[in-house]
């Protein structure tokens, strides 16, 4: 299959975007932010059916909203914590709105299966080089928010104390998961960015105990979804999306049969017991 | 030198004011344990010394300094309301994510800290909650895995909000008579909140009763009477002393238990809902 230039484009573009997809989700899942994740993808469609409207390129107006929503919803932090409701009327709003965009401009019909469900065998290499840079650059700001976003994540009140600004780490986190949601977006859509950003990392974390192991493995599983499922659709001819989405829900499933790792020592016990 | 210094300090949340006019000083190396009803500022007072909490009039000190986020010489223990996320994370790997947590960057741990940290495990005698999975342990355990944390980095001022909550008995004595005695080794003075004062009998050198924006400093003998309770409840109340035990007595009704079952509807500020004992109410228990 590595004869077509489409399929090693595919391979390059999914998988410069499912690594990164997998590390950012990982956090994503930690902080228990997925449903705002989910929103952020569906924020994307108005602004990718919008800057169609208007002339611009899709990914440039998926990449915009998703940031200042992103950023937005950061701002709002514990307001809009828990909200469910609240943000589920504004992804169903930006839904409706995106639907407008496309009734105005008709032509873009075509694309707007491509946005919704992706469509990685159409990436072409000018697009390569924009994923490769946006991925780039997602790395380096996590790599820098990391440390405080972890502590944030994971003792919020302690962190404040200790001088952390909470709302700045969940903006600029934010923020980040909106670029990552809009590279998603070109490879599994953007009604499936769950795929990638939420499956691997939420089977990594069952798996495994500790952050750097966690993070790795949800970035090799995301990796071995999109792989696999483009391989599977090449010789199945089933869309791409399904494919990767299949593996993603059997590879949640499967780590939800398997246990929790667990480090059990005898003694370790006997004394915990006495505490 | 004082740890924490109040003078004339009022503190208003949202119209409210939590504390009016409060003047206090904790000498260094004492335990104080900090009582009042629900919403009577315990939280707000140690959030004013951790610099999150600016008062509107008077001055705070702490540690002879003004408060600053993130001061190092403060350890502190928050009322754990932000359910721990179920990682499988190892309870060393917990700690490190707070060790310089604040800083940017990569969260890399270098052995200095790890080295660090097991020895405050082992001080607390924790050790072997180092590799072991937060989703392993018991309430106990992460209540003394936390109080490890707050001791890491030599604190000189501890501040513990409700370690107690969610412990049973047993483990709260434990808790208790762990703080006690680390921290009269090493001369650091505590604040430590909690609902009941019988637990702490045994551990404090005195208590701060707060309730109605008040604050009274004093030794049991000294505060726990009954106009004293009365003026700072509002209410009749009645201290009757049994057996080496203290009981708020209102109209017949022990307050600090009725509060402490109670608790889930009162807030403080920036408190989320917070649980009520692990005690049932039909089980009446007093320790020593």
């Amino acid at each position: 299959m590595f004869e077509y230039d489409f399929m090693i484009n595919a391979f390059s573009a999914s998988g410069i975007v499912a690594v990164v997809s997998g590390i950012v989700g990982y956090f994503l899942v930690v902080r228990g932010q997925t449903f705002a994740g989910h929103a952020l993808s569906h924020i994307g469609f108005a602004g990718a059916t919008g800057a169609g409207l208007i002339g611009l390129s899709p990914l440039w107006g998926l990449v915009g909203f998703t940031v200042v929503a992103g950023l937005g919803m950061g701002l709002l932090g514990e307001r809009l914590s828990g909200r469910d409701v609240a943000i589920g009327v504004v992804l169903s709003l930006a839904l409706g709105f995106g639907l407008l965009f496309l009734h105005y401009y008709t032509s873009f019909a075509t694309q707007a299966t491509a946005v919704l469900f992706g469509n990685v065998l159409a990436v072409d290499h000018p697009t390569i080089v924009i994923l490769a840079c946006l991925s780039a650059m997602i790395l380096l700001a996590l790599s820098i928010l990391m440390r405080p976003l972890l502590f944030a994540s994971l003792q919020p009140e302690l962190a404040e104390a200790k001088g952390v600004l909470l709302r700045c780490i969940s903006m600029a986190f934010l923020a980040v998961v909106g670029l990552a949601v809009a590279a998603c977006a070109q490879i599994v859509g953007v009604l499936m960015v769950f795929t990638l950003m939420v499956g691997p990392p939420a089977a990594a974390q069952r798996v495994v105990t500790g952050l750097w192991n966690g993070l790795a493995l949800a970035a090799i599983l995301a990796l071995a979804y999109v792989w696999l499922g483009l391989t599977v659709a090449f010789y199945t001819d089933w869309p791409v999306s399904f494919c990767i989405a299949l593996l993603s829900g059997c590879g949640y499933l499967l780590s939800l049969a398997a246990p929790r790792q667990q480090i059990r020592v005898e003694g370790v016990m006997q004394e915990a017991h006495e505490l | 030198m004082n740890a924490a210094e109040f003078d004339g300090v009022t503190i208003r949340i949202g119209g409210r004011s939590v504390l009016s006019n409060v003047s206090l000083s904790v000498g260094d190396g004492e335990f104080i344990g900090v009582l009042g009803p629900n919403g009577a500022g315990k939280t707000t007072l140690m959030r004013t010394l951790l610099g999150l909490i600016r008062p509107s009039s008077g001055t705070v000190r702490v540690l002879g300094k003004s408060p600053v986020r993130g001061n190092p010489e403060i350890g502190y223990l928050p009322q754990v309301r932000t359910l721990m996320p179920a990682l499988g994370m190892r309870g060393l790997d917990f700690i490190a994510s707070s060790v310089k947590g604040e800083r940017w960057g990569l969260p890399i741990t270098t052995r200095a800290d790890r080295r660090a940290i097991e020895q405050t495990l082992t001080a607390v005698g924790a050790t072997a909650l180092a590799d072991r999975p937060l989703s392993d342990m018991s309430g106990g355990e992460r209540q003394r895995l936390l109080l490890a944390q707050a001791l890491l980095g030599s604190p000189r001022l501890l501040l513990l909000d409700e370690p107690l909550i969610s412990l049973d008995p047993r483990h709260q004595e434990a808790v208790i008579g762990l703080v006690r005695q680390f921290c009269r080794d090493r001369g650091i003075t505590v604040l430590f909140s909690a609902h009941e004062l019988n637990q702490l009998l045994g551990a404090l050198d005195r208590v701060l009763y707060l309730g109605r924006g008040q604050a009274v400093l004093g030794s049991i003998d000294e505060v726990v009477t009954a106009p004293v309770l009365s003026r700072l409840y509002g209410a009749d109340i009645n201290v009757v002393r049994a057996d080496g035990h203290i009981f708020v007595m209102s109209r017949g009704r022990d307050v600090e238990r009725h509060d402490h079952q109670h608790d889930e509807h009162a807030h403080e500020y920036h408190q989320h809902a917070s649980h009520a004992s692990s005690v049932p109410p039909d089980v009446p228990y007093r320790s020593a």
